[in-house]
């Protein structure tokens, strides 16, 4: 059971319309590719993927599991959203709730053994040698871990064990924590025995319905045979803009701490329909990763493109990540950036600061554009369809004014309606309404 | 969907020009443009004219056409009724097992031919690249009230000026209606080109099919074709759009270095007729700091760390370190070692290239690395 409801707030526009497990990852990937990946390698051929927040891309995405080969005879992949029944339905309440609510679903499939995962992380695990070891050691719960950094280890939940692995205890968010073992949010179960606690764990008014704050602290009372699998790998929560930045990041480094090309465990996904990329003679290419479909006749330096992205003569486009369909216009540069599907910049734009300058990623929402001559500034958000109209005349290279076109979009993401800059302020009135675009158009003329 | 046409490729042709590079595989299933197979031009082409109901016809080295086709998934061929078929070769009675021509071919498709039941036919060859929907040429063919309708182009519209393989050339009276035919002709007038593409009644191929054979005909245009003219109508449709044919290695060269053109690009890749193809799960390609990429065209899982320049690299290529590749087709899983030098070749799958080789053909005739050669 695959937990995709994850929000994701923390990622702003990149979570507006979809769940954090559908967000791009490494050019061609989706977060939710490495748990499906590592279940197609591990054997698992059942997958319920239980949605609840913004689920229409994910949907979509997942379809009937076939880029997984989850299409299989016996199993599948079952998208499973929170529904109605008789009087009693509701939204999923807690991790816990979610597998309480498809106890049915899970049922069907006559389990011994029931994985849970989390759909938020990118790693590759062989869920198989976790189940091994479950069975191995007669566990009623087994929970993988990570050691982390013991100064971090208090952002985790915290599995304090024996010498044989034994879990005595578990301390989520601990102010002093006692171990570095964090939990990976990956969990497999004996059935008959999680299916009583969350029975007990489901009457209880009281309780959150979460496996971390609930099931676990419930099991471990009632002295069931709870282990920690430790896993040494590369394991990550992209759970903000910065960390995603950096996880794609990564992967540009020489030897990346996680190797795409492992052959017996290549990372799945749904592939889109395009041709190979086209590079024009006077494009400049260098440490970076480019997907299919795209036209590249400017420069792409440090950056990861997805499929269908065109870089225009004489744009630059450093540090950053733009994803699927998305256009850079003519002479623009952009720095230091996460730019979502289908974003138009228009020519001659400035987005985002030069990596040395401030360190801050500017961010631009699914659909917006920007228009010739605009400027989004360093750790600025663009919601998803606004449009940036362009500086105002006379100060072309200043940052200029953000709309608020999609409203309700716009009310959740940290925009900026106008900078602080003279051109700011000299246009600082035209920032909220539609004329502002007419006015910002007829300004980008002048300019 | 067009619920009125099934589709026959016929992939057992042998194009001998192509040399090595068909040593290991039949025509349809050569790599071109960075990640697809030839077949893959036909086969989308029925597709996107809404056809669910085609058969490929192999006859020699059909390992890897099968092994690209599968169930015919990637082209949503894989369905409960009609979908994808593969007929293979089989010796019995009438057939020695190995064709000679495409009418040797049909003539043991026939239980195919006989139980399809769709009233038209659309016959395609396995070597001929352009992008288009046959809904056009079906509308001519059935108001024009044709027996047969073939697609062509004019040379005029050609790129290619090189040696012809097996040119079939038509002449077209105004209206359209074919009254001449010649194949291989040394000085001609006609500048027809047929595309290997033609439209006919189920009844009639099967019909023309049997009396070819009885009469010891096997080539679907020389001696079937040809024989009709004058007894049965056959009509010219001439297609205005880009157009590609493997003649011989550089053709096929050619062929690659046109998908570098933006303008041949936008007519293949960018319209509303999507070519499928079989999809691998590879990463992006990987260019790392050393490397320099000039008018190239570059498949996904390659790792660039050289220069390339005027080249197309399918997927997971290397390029090393200090190597310079210059107007070169580089087939899947090849690699290329650093401080080599190549031009003008064609390295074929999975070869290995290693430091420091020199490696120089010509455009005209360009050199051919065999799959999986170390040099």
């Amino acid at each position: 059971m695959l937990l995709a409801g994850g929000q994701g707030s923390r990622l702003g526009v990149l979570t507006h319309e979809r769940a954090k497990p559908a967000v791009a990852y490494g050019g061609k990937y989706r977060i939710i590719d490495f748990p499906l990946s590592n279940c197609a390698h591990s054997g698992i051929d059942a997958v319920g993927v239980l949605t609840q927040y913004q689920p229409l891309e994910l949907n979509t995405y997942i379809g009937n599991g076939s880029p997984w080969d989850l299409d299989s005879l016996t199993g599948g992949a079952f998208v499973l959203p929170p529904y109605v029944k008789g009087k009693s339905g509701k939204w999923y309440s807690g991790t816990a709730d979610a597998i309480y609510q498809n106890k049915y679903f899970i049922e069907q499939f006559d389990p011994d053994y029931l994985v849970v995962l989390s759909g938020d992380h990118i790693y590759k695990m062989n869920y198989d040698w976790l189940i091994g070891e479950h069975r191995a050691k007669g566990a009623d719960a087994t929970i993988a871990v990570i050691p982390v950094p013991m100064e971090e280890a208090s952002r985790f939940g915290i599995m304090i064990t024996d010498k044989d692995m034994r879990i005595k205890q578990f301390e989520e968010k601990p102010e002093r924590p006692k171990s570095n073992l964090a939990s990976m949010g990956v969990y497999a179960f004996t059935w008959p025995v999680l299916r009583a606690y969350l029975d007990a764990d489901a009457a209880n008014e009281k309780s959150s319905n979460d496996f971390g704050k609930d099931i676990i602290p419930a099991m471990l009372k009632g002295k069931e045979r709870l282990f920690a699998y430790e896993y040494s790998g590369y394991w990550k929560d992209v759970g903000t803009i910065r960390s995603l930045w950096e996880a794609n990041m990564e992967l540009l480094q020489d030897y990346p701490p996680l190797n795409l090309y492992d052959d017996p465990w290549r990372i799945l996904s749904r592939n889109p329909n395009e041709p190979p990329h086209y590079v024009d003679a006077g494009a400049v290419i260098t440490n970076s990763m480019i997907s299919e479909g795209c036209h590249i006749y400017g420069t792409v330096i440090n950056s990861i493109l997805s499929s269908g992205v065109t870089v225009a003569k004489n744009a630059v486009v450093r540090d950053s990540i733009i994803m699927t369909e998305s256009e850079i216009g003519e002479g623009s540069i952009v720095d230091m950036s996460i730019i979502d599907e289908e974003v138009k910049v228009g020519k001659g734009c400035r987005i985002g600061d030069y990596a040395g300058a401030s360190h801050k990623i500017a961010v631009i929402g699914k659909k917006a554009v920007i228009e010739d001559g605009g400027s989004v500034a360093a750790n600025e958000q663009v919601g998803v369809s606004e449009t940036v109209p362009a500086a105002a005349a006379g100060s072309a290279a200043a940052a200029c004014a953000v709309s608020k076109a999609g409203r309700s979009a716009a009310a959740a993401a940290k925009t900026v309606a106008a900078k602080k800059t003279a051109a700011g302020k000299a246009s600082g009135a035209a920032a909220k309404t539609s004329a502002a675009k007419k006015r910002g158009a007829g300004m980008g003329k002048e300019a | 969907m067009r619920g009125d046409t099934f589709g026959m490729i016929y992939a057992g042709e042998q194009v001998f020009d192509l040399r090595e590079l068909v040593d290991v595989r039949s025509v349809g299933a050569l790599p071109v443009g960075g990640r697809y197979r030839v077949i893959d031009f036909p086969l989308s082409n029925m597709v996107n004219s809404g056809i669910r109901n085609v058969a490929v016809i192999a006859s020699r080295n059909y390992n890897s056409l099968v092994d690209h086709l599968g169930s015919g998934k990637a082209w949503d061929l894989s369905r409960k009724s009609d979908g994808l078929f593969f007929l293979t070769p089989f010796a019995n009675r009438d057939n020695p097992g190995v064709y000679r021509g495409a009418v040797e071919a049909l003539k043991s498709s026939m239980d195919y031919l006989k139980r399809a039941k769709q009233p038209y036919c659309i016959i395609s060859d396995c070597r001929t690249i352009y992008n288009t929907t046959y809904d056009e040429i079906m509308d001519f063919h059935i108001s024009s009230d044709a027996d047969v309708t073939i697609l062509y182009n004019r040379l005029s519209n050609e790129k290619w000026r090189g040696k012809r393989y097996e040119d079939t050339r038509i002449g077209v009276k105004k209206g359209g209606e074919v009254n001449r035919m010649e194949m291989d002709m040394p000085e001609t007038s006609l500048d027809g080109l047929t595309m290997g593409a033609y439209i006919i009644r189920r009844d009639l191929l099967v019909h023309l099919v049997d009396e070819s054979y009885a009469q010891g005909g096997y080539h679907f245009f020389d001696d079937m074709l040809r024989n009709g003219l004058g007894r049965i109508k056959i009509m010219g449709f001439e297609y205005k759009g880009y157009v590609s044919r493997l003649h011989n290695v550089a053709s096929y060269y050619q062929t690659n270095m046109d998908f570098l053109d933006a303008d041949i690009q936008k007519k293949l890749f960018q319209g509303a007729n999507r070519i499928y193809t079989k999809v691998k799960d590879e990463v992006p390609a990987r260019y790392l700091s050393t490397a320099s990429v000039k008018n190239s065209i570059v498949a996904n899982g390659c790792i660039i760390e050289g220069e390339v320049e005027n080249c197309v690299l399918f997927r997971g290529v290397y390029i090393g370190k200090g190597t310079t590749v210059k107007s070169s087709i580089i087939l899947p899983g090849a690699e290329v070692n650093d401080d080599a030098e190549l031009e003008n070749v064609v390295i074929d799958k999975n070869v290995v290239v290693r430091n420091r080789t020199r490696l120089i053909g010509s455009a005209e005739y360009p050199m051919i690395i065999q799959k999986g050669a170390v040099v």
